[in-house]
């Protein structure tokens, strides 16, 4: 090895090519970043001096909410359930969307270009309107009550879960889809046998941490008749009932912890 | 153990050209049945796009394939997966799917030859209990029965590779077109893998077509050698025939070595890195 390196250190040592190198443009994203951030500052109008001298005021709001009265707790405890059975039935409903959205919107897989184009579409106005906005359309067909909250919920989660599959459909190995297609499978055979094993895992994954964040919107989604414990909760804060809304609270903190813990658990055992 | 004679593979003036490349420039070649071809050449030669274009992976720019008496640019939908289904491949890369377990991998094989509701049964997994026979003998005829169950992605390079011929022989094709079948191999396993192409090849009457790196397999294993350069087919006789004309023509003037110590010291270099 020394004998070698001495060898090559025989000689002139080489010019090494001349390298790019992104000073100026490093410079430029960095003062366009700074700028857009003043101002989306001033827009949003950020007043970080305020918040210090008046966060005393935050401790007088809470006050109220510092001797919960569990007067009610069963009922709520009830509607968590309510809750978290939106959240299930949504989750399910939405893989309904968002499976066959996010086959058809993935480029390797999608049929046809336009194909591609519209799922895509489809999938970011999905996603795009908030799952409040699903709901109050969905009490004006099947009235107020967690089916409409359901169904928002499955449109939104459906819009989104399509998304990140059609991202990982597309990041998968072809040669794996190739050698299925090459025994002269059909398009859903190939999908079934060359794309499905391939994206499983991470579809999985994927499925409960909406799953879980899913429960997180069901818990306000009653604010807008969607049901659940959203309605006690934007009902009992609206009344001043403070005494009331730090039990709702409480109980919805302990839910998504729960929550959070079992679905941790299954990916642990399951992924 | 299907047994057929393939049809022969006519290609007649194929020119396929990528962008400006020309990958293949008038080729006219006849695969005869039975036949095992080698083809060899450097990178870049054409070789996988002579294999792909016989496949129906890529469209041809000009001229036509024949086999069986349709040409392939015809092809589209139901008889375009029906040619697949006829031809079997083998790669480099194995490209079985590796979170599936070993049986399933085989049965995909099976896939092309499934009609009617076994069609849709099949995207569940559920398969005729004569297919699942079949899949298991094809499995044992490579030797790897007892790793059925097991996830593909555990087994060696050398056994998937032979996964990959079980599922080939599952499939029941005309005529098998191998890639580089054994470079990602070592040289018992490449053996292995090039006597169990051979013996099915013998048996059933097929075709193979296969792109190898080392000319000394090609000699070993073909009845037929096919030599490529830079898109040229430049060689077309038995092995007995590839002399050092023949391979000078396929690979070129070797590169002179570089003189002196510094060759060495690099090949220590290379050698010894990390």
């Amino acid at each position: 090895m020394i004998g070698a390196l001495a060898a090559l250190e025989r000689g002139p040592a080489p010019q090494a090519p001349a390298r790019e190198t992104h000073t100026g443009r490093n410079a430029l994203a960095t003062l366009a970043l700074a700028i857009l951030f003043g101002w989306a500052a001033r827009v949003i109008e950020l007043r970080p001096l305020e918040l210090l001298r008046d966060v005393g005021n935050i401790g007088i709001f809470l006050r109220g909410y510092l001797h919960p009265s569990f007067v009610h707790v069963g009922e709520y405890a009830w509607q968590c359930m309510v809750t978290v059975c939106i959240a299930l039935w949504g989750s399910l409903l939405a893989l309904l969307v968002a499976v066959p959205l996010g086959l058809l919107g993935a480029r390797n897989v999608s049929p046809h270009p336009l194909v591609y184009l519209a799922a895509r579409r489809l999938m970011d106005l999905l996603r795009a309107v908030n799952e409040f906005v699903f709901a109050l359309m969905f009490v004006t067909a099947v009235g107020l009550g967690p089916f409409a909250g359901m169904l928002a919920l499955a449109v939104h989660t459906g819009g989104v879960l399509g998304k990140l599959f059609s991202e990982t459909v597309e990041s998968i190995d072809p040669g794996q889809v190739e050698g299925v297609a090459a025994v002269g499978a059909t398009r859903l055979q190939t999908i079934a046998f060359g794309v499905r094993p391939q994206v499983l895992p991470n579809c999985l994954s994927y499925i409960m941490l909406r799953f879980e964040s899913d429960i997180r919107s069901a818990s306000v989604i009653g604010m807008v008749g969607g049901g659940g414990i959203g309605f006690y909760l934007w009902d009992t804060i609206r009344s001043f009932n403070d005494r009331e809304a730090a039990v709702v609270i409480l109980l919805i903190v302990a839910m998504v912890m729960a929550v959070d813990i079992v679905s941790a658990g299954i990916r642990r055992a399951t992924i | 153990m299907p047994n057929q004679t393939s049809p022969p593979l006519i290609l007649q003036h194929v020119c396929k050209t990528f962008g400006q490349r020309r990958a293949l420039e008038s080729l006219s070649v006849t695969i005869r049945p039975g036949e095992f071809v080698a083809v060899i050449g450097r990178s870049g030669a054409g070789k996988t796009t002579f294999l792909r274009c016989l496949a129906c992976f890529t469209p041809v720019s000009s001229g036509t394939i024949r086999f069986g008496g349709q040409d392939l640019a015809a092809l589209a939908g139901a008889a375009l997966r029906a040619h697949r289904a006829r031809v079997g491949m083998i790669y480099q890369q194995f490209n079985l799917v590796r979170r599936l377990r070993v049986i399933d991998n085989v049965l995909v094989g099976r896939l092309g030859h499934l009609t009617g509701l076994r069609t849709w049964a099949a995207l569940l997994g559920w398969f005729d209990p004569c297919d699942r026979d079949i899949a298991l003998r094809c499995l044992d005829h490579v030797g790897l029965l007892d790793r059925a169950w097991q996830r593909t992605d555990t087994l060696s390079g050398g056994e998937q590779q032979r996964v990959a011929i079980a599922k080939i022989l599952a499939q029941g094709p005309s005529v098998v077109l191998a890639d580089e079948p054994i470079a990602s191999l070592d040289l018992v396993n490449g053996e292995l893998v090039m006597e169990t192409l051979r013996g099915i090849a013998r048996e059933a009457g097929l075709s193979v077509v296969a792109t190898l790196h080392h000319v000394d397999f090609a000699r070993r294993y073909a009845d037929r050698v096919l030599g490529f350069q830079a898109g040229r087919l430049v060689f077309d006789g038995p092995p007995t025939a590839l002399d050092d004309a023949g391979l000078g023509a396929i690979f070129g003037e070797r590169p002179a070595p570089v003189a002196g110590t510094v060759a060495v010291a690099v090949g220590e270099l290379e050698w010894a890195a990390p």
